[in-house]
């Protein structure tokens, strides 16, 4: 008897869960729908956003997802090869890198703005821009990135390591062909984590990306990304809730799209790579 | 066996035959102290910034400005930020206790009473909702929740509100923690705690969640982090009035909330208070950080010895 009311116990809270989230999916997609029309895809917003489409916000928010990955991905991927292949054992430096991610990881959103403000916008002379709003989210998805890469080539087998080894390949070949792609799942999520926290951000671009609702022209302009539209638009603008809801749920399509994208692209190249050796 | 025991082959330098291998390395650690490095500016340019409050704060120009004057009224050089110090924290600590015992039941769900059919497609909902912007779940918030408080207890942006979109942000990763940690649990010690006859109830609260407690806390200080570091979906449904609430009901304005609003128009003093009031955040979420860091070890080195 005791056993069933605690199963039923448990069983409530994950339907409680599940419904308070659905609830709140539902509200997004219902209302979303409600104001949603294709042009509202490309169109210039009009009227502070209240009428007219969200086309500058999705070109600047896919420059700034473009900039921070193609920074944060090469590195995030050196220095995770280098953490696990390459740094000895009992190697302080190697450790206090270590020490330096995990803080990295837990600085909150807000405080990285402040700082491209600070080191991008004013120090390099970037202005509040695109360039300045991407570098800021590469140094934010750089330590969940490299993270995850550790983990995936640490739960890499050591036989593959010691057939590489014995067949006489370099460490840069054995990396490439063989531990990068058995790291895949990891790397994907890595991708996946990073895609969608860069495109959820909104605290970290407020002040170095931007409001300015034009269209960009150049990656030194500076462009409202699609959060920082949302916000805009629920708390300034009185009548606006409508085209919030509806950049709400472009923004979150958005995110899984490029999640499945992620999955589907880097899947298959390392496949590729690992079938053909 | 032996070597599947070791947890990874790091050969030395010595081993590093041909040239690629070498340059390859040269460049690895060039690109990981980029890491370092990185740490250390944002932390220099957070002291440079704020060095004009810090200054302040020591000579008796602002020192008592700080904890003792009215309030926060940054334009006539009155810092008190304690209020907004303390509703980050209260804020953090409603949102948690409102999200733990959902988190922890559904996560007892997600291992041990789940058919195996739902368990995938549970964990991949989780996984999603963990990705939706907070900027929505602000807008939610904002436009649902507040108008249902608000009937209730009018002005309907407040403490309560904040805690609970911060509350329904955090559950997906307590549930997914604690989910992991349950499940990690060696399946021997199970079947032992089955073997005495004890009831599937008795088994989890007794057996299960003692051996997982420090997975259980990582995961719950995990959550903490990023609580305390949320800005706009606290921004969007708190109120952000400066003071020290009264009730559950009243308005607050919590650290970042602070920064995001009034960074676009800060001067001087003003400005440094904010680089200030991110330090001292960061100093905040470190500390919290640190600990689960430690929880770590030590459950680690329980498990070695």
């Amino acid at each position: 008897m005791a056993d069933r009311i605690f199963g039923a116990i448990v069983t409530s809270c994950a339907l409680v869960v599940i419904s308070a989230l659905i609830w709140v999916l539902f509200d997004v997609v219902v209302k979303g729908t409600e104001h949603f029309t294709w042009s509202f895809l490309y169109e210039a917003p009009n009227d502070a956003g209240r009428t007219g489409g969200i086309g500058p916000m999705l070109v600047s928010t896919l420059l700034i997802l473009v900039i921070a990955l193609v920074v944060a991905v090469p590195l995030g991927l050196c220095l995770s090869v280098w953490l696990t292949e390459f740094a000895p054992n009992s190697s302080r430096f190697a450790q206090s890198t270590g020490v330096c991610l995990d803080i990295l990881a837990g600085v909150p959103s807000i405080v990285y703005g402040l700082f491209g403000n600070a080191f991008f916008c004013i120090y390099l002379g970037l202005g509040v821009s695109l360039l300045s709003g991407g570098l800021t989210l590469a140094c934010m998805i750089l330590p969940v990135f490299v993270r995850t890469c550790e983990s995936g080539l640490r739960a890499v087998n050591n036989e593959w390591r010691y057939g590489a080894l014995a067949l006489g390949m370099s460490r840069w070949v054995a990396i490439r062909n063989i531990l990068l792609p058995a790291a895949r799942p990891a790397i994907i999520a890595g991708l996946a984590l990073g895609i969608g926290r860069a495109t959820a951000e909104t605290a970290a671009l407020l002040f170095t990306s931007g409001y300015v609702d034009r269209m960009p022209e150049s990656l030194l302009d500076s462009g409202r990304a699609l959060s920082v539209h949302i916000y805009d638009l629920s708390m300034n603008v009185t009548g606006g809730d409508g085209a919030a809801y509806a950049s709400a749920m472009v923004l979150v399509t958005l995110i899984i799209a490029f999640n499945i994208i992620a999955h589907i692209f880097v899947d298959n190249w390392l496949k590729r790579r690992l079938n053909t050796q | 066996m032996m070597f599947n025991n070791q947890r990874n082959i790091r050969l030395n330098q010595a081993h590093l035959h041909t040239k690629v291998d070498l340059h390859l390395n040269r460049i690895l650690v060039l690109m990981s102290a980029m890491v370092t490095l990185l740490l250390v500016t944002i932390m220099l340019f957070l002291f440079y910034e704020s060095w004009p409050f810090i200054k302040g704060l020591w000579g008796d120009e602002l020192g008592a400005k700080f904890t003792l004057s009215q309030g926060w009224y940054p334009l006539e050089e009155q810092f008190n930020m304690m209020p907004m110090i303390l509703a980050s924290i209260l804020v953090t600590v409603c949102a948690v206790l409102f999200a733990l015992p959902l988190g922890l039941g559904s996560a007892i769900y997600l291992v041990h009473f789940a058919p195996p059919a739902s368990k995938q497609s549970f964990r991949l909902f989780l996984n999603l909702l963990a990705g939706v912007p907070s900027v929505v779940f602000g807008l939610w918030g904002l436009t649902r929740l507040v108008p249902i408080i608000t009937q209730w207890q009018p002005p309907g942006t407040s403490l309560l509100a904040a805690a609970l979109v911060l509350a329904l942000m955090i559950l997906p990763t307590i549930a997914l923690t604690c989910a992991s940690a349950i499940a990690a649990v060696p399946s021997s010690i199970l079947n032992g705690a089955k073997a005495l006859g004890m009831s599937r109830k008795t088994c989890i609260i007794h057996v299960v969640l003692p051996s997982a407690r420090s997975g259980i806390q990582g995961g719950i200080l995990l959550a903490i982090v990023r609580a305390l570091g949320e800005t706009m979906a606290v921004l969007m449904v708190s109120g952000n009035v400066v003071q020290l609430p009264s009730s559950l009901f009243d308005p607050v304005r919590v650290l970042t909330a602070n920064i995001a609003l009034e960074m676009a128009y800060a001067m001087d003093y003003h400005r440094a208070s904010l680089f200030f009031s991110g330090l001292l955040l960061t100093v905040l979420v470190g500390l919290v950080s640190w600990t689960a860091l430690k929880t770590n070890q030590i459950a680690c080195g329980k498990k070695h010895g």
